[in-house]
């Protein structure tokens, strides 16, 4: 890399990497750059199995009502204090007098109670995965896309404007960077969650799912923001915004037709990465009890619930906590598999062909 | 380099003034019920959130009452109110368990972050390398509330290894306060060892195409002082600032869900203990406290930084 004239500062104008891997006389003329990303792409068989775990780990989310209703016959909210299950002849509590859950019954109660039960509610827990799993990709996926709009305008606009705009901007990022982003989390979680939020036309309710994701996308929003601001301080300078200027276009017509047509590729890949470290931190704050209220759940709050039986019933903690684990990781790979294919001169590169993940995105 | 200490001392004051503005909006403006509610907590008579009402001075134009705010804060008055107890003394308690953990913890990452990387690089593209930078991958991607119960279960409840949760002093007891900590600074380290080893690896790399190091080559120097001496010295500068920010982070973010999860008598579990009670002045408490050592350290990072690398404090990067 040491070779290479100017490693970080190269930014593919004109769409992801089309002049920079289209060597002269290759035969890739005829093919577009979104073209050329997706055969790169579809070579990277790490990218693709991960692509393929995310995707099944989506599947078996939105399975949800299938297996509520047909397998396991209750809701992920139902409580099951008393129930008694036949097995095999024997009879089974699912919550013992003391107050113990029943463990994993996997199909030898027909698929009720695969998992066990959560808590002395005795809710089943097979079915608080599934819907509590739909809780945290609905909040991540929300919240990713609320925190790449609102950073990708406020970098337009600083990166264009320049001058006192720029300022303001560049600084309140700077700001809300340098801070311990969970502690802030936590502050603003706890204070909407007792009590709501209420700015003009905006208003959430105190239990409501989208106060973690207004909490989210406030404290993520520097992480995109800061480098979109830098590729539009860049691109600004280039011929094709002058060309566009010279020809009498506004500043919207330049920053949305002319300079985020560029971002493309960096909005995509920060978008996914985006997604994982939402979903991380969502976890956090519903653990620690300030993100997702009951009677909501999510994936967080449920190794909450589960760590108090950590004794007796070790995968009630465990097993949602894996899920996060597998659902951030795969989304992290296929967000470096799509830098790659997109963008082939990031530094990551190097990294990427000795198979590893480069991990901004995973540590929050 | 007085004048890069006092524009960082400069801007640092401003931060710590956004900050304390940020803290005040967070809990005293944008919510939806009447704050003096809120702070006096779910069960509260109408008496007391009458007087905390009269106390906090909620009539008032905004920036009186931020004055407040902040007079309490440093003069010892923020009190939460059920039970009355003053949540600085709670903080002040809870500072060595937190300390021992993070220090800890940053000592384990540190130590063991540069080691790996440091045999990953000299080894690049062999065995060793590929083995070590799977176990990075996989340090790196297991969040903290997956790892701490795993650890606890197993090596705590099932194999007996490690004492049951808790904190015991470091003057009273050394041996089993490391012995209660270790587990918790595992727990905090596993990220940023994957992470840092990953770093200096890269930037090992990096340096090793420069030309000051064939030049040490050429000169006759061994192999393992050429990476000693040149090599690594030249790589750790990045480490030094990405150290100084996440430790920090750290301090304020991963050890409250250790602690928590590890029962840990420090800071982040009376945070967690609040959080769950739904309780706000201590929260209030611990986010402004924890922010404003968070941006102090960093400032501090920052001039240690520059007094050791003048490039940093001439050049444009100071930031």
């Amino acid at each position: 890399m040491a070779i290479d004239p100017q490693p970080e500062a190269a930014i593919p104008a004109g769409g992801p990497g089309a002049p920079l891997s289209a060597p002269a006389g290759t035969g890739t003329a005829d093919r577009g750059p979104w073209r050329i990303a997706y055969e790169r792409f579809v070579r990277n068989r790490l990218a693709l199995a991960f692509l393929a775990l995310f995707v099944l780990i989506v599947l078996f989310v939105l399975a949800a009502p299938l297996w509520a209703h047909n397998v396991a016959e209750t809701g992920p909210d139902q409580t099951h204090t008393v129930e008694k299950l036949h097995v095999n002849g024997e009879v089974r509590e699912v919550v013992t007098p003391e107050g113990l859950p029943i463990g994993p019954q996997w199909f030898e109660a027909g698929g009720k109670f695969f998992l066990g039960a959560d808590s002395r509610l005795g809710r089943d827990e097979m079915v608080r995965l599934m819907y509590g799993g739909r809780t945290s990709l609905f909040i991540g996926v929300v919240s990713g896309l609320i925190t790449t709009i609102v950073a990708v305008v406020l970098g337009l606009m600083a990166g264009y404007f320049k001058g006192w705009v720029d300022t303001v901007i560049a600084r309140t990022l700077d700001v809300l960077w340098s801070l311990p982003v969970l502690l802030f989390g936590i502050a603003l979680g706890v204070s909407l969650a007792v009590s709501g939020l209420k700015i003009g036309p905006l208003e959430l309710s105190a239990g409501s799912i989208w106060v973690p994701i207004f909490v989210i996308s406030v404290f993520t929003v520097p992480y995109v923001a800061r480098p979109i601001r830098g590729q539009v301080l860049a691109l600004g300078e280039k011929e094709f915004v002058e060309a566009a200027i010279a020809q009498g276009a506004g500043p919207l017509r330049v920053m949305f037709a002319e300079i985020l047509p560029n971002l493309a590729s960096t909005i995509i890949v920060f978008f996914t990465l985006n997604i994982a470290n939402n979903m991380l931190f969502e976890a956090a704050l519903s653990f620690l009890g300030a993100g997702v209220q009951p009677p909501n759940s999510s994936w967080g709050t449920m190794i909450s619930i589960g760590e108090e039986l950590l004794t007796t019933q070790p995968l009630l903690a465990i097993i949602p906590g894996l899920m996060i684990m597998l659902t951030v990781l795969s989304l992290n790979i296929v967000g470096d598999g799509l830098r790659d294919a997109l963008d082939p001169r990031s530094k990551v590169r190097l990294e990427a062909r000795a198979g590893i993940a480069e991990p901004e995105g995973a540590a929050v | 380099m007085l004048r890069f200490i006092v524009r960082r001392v400069v801007g640092m004051v401003f931060v710590l003034f956004a900050v304390s503005i940020l803290v005040f909006v967070i809990f005293n403006v944008i919510p939806n019920s009447p704050p003096a509610q809120r702070l006096a907590g779910k069960n509260a008579t109408p008496q007391l959130v009458k007087s905390i009402e009269e106390e906090w001075g909620f009539d008032e134009s905004l920036p009186k009452q931020y004055v407040t705010m902040m007079k309490k804060v440093f003069t010892n008055e923020l009190i939460s109110y059920s039970p009355r107890v003053s949540v600085e003394d709670r903080i002040v308690e809870g500072i060595p368990a937190t300390l021992s953990l993070s220090i800890g913890a940053g000592v384990l990452w540190l130590v063991f972050g540069m080691l790996l990387g440091y045999l990953s690089a000299i080894r690049a593209g062999g065995k060793l390398d590929k083995f070590l930078t799977g176990l990075a991958v996989a340090g790196i991607s297991i969040p903290v509330f997956l790892l701490a119960p795993v650890l606890l279960y197993f090596l705590t409840y099932k194999l007996e290894i490690f004492p049951n949760s808790g904190y015991v002093s470091l003057t009273e007891e050394p041996l089993s306060w490391a012995e209660h900590l270790i587990l918790p600074w595992f727990t905090v380290a596993v990220l940023s060892i994957g992470f840092y080893s990953r770093v200096l690896r890269s930037n090992m790399l990096d340096v090793m195409n420069e030309d000051y190091v064939r030049t040490a080559r050429a000169k006759g120097l061994s192999e393992r002082r050429v990476m000693t001496r040149h090599v690594l010295r030249n790589s750790l500068i990045p480490i030094v600032t990405l150290f100084g920010l996440d430790f920090g982070a750290t301090v304020a973010g991963t050890a409250i869900i250790t602690e928590y999860i590890f029962g840990i008598e420090g800071v982040g579990l009376y945070a967690a203990e609040a959080i769950k009670k739904l309780e706000l002045p201590p929260i209030m408490g611990v986010t402004l406290y924890g922010a404003f050592f968070v941006v102090f350290f960093n400032a501090l990072v920052d001039i240690a930084y520059a007094y050791l690398d003048p490039r940093v404090r001439l050049g444009t990067s100071a930031q």
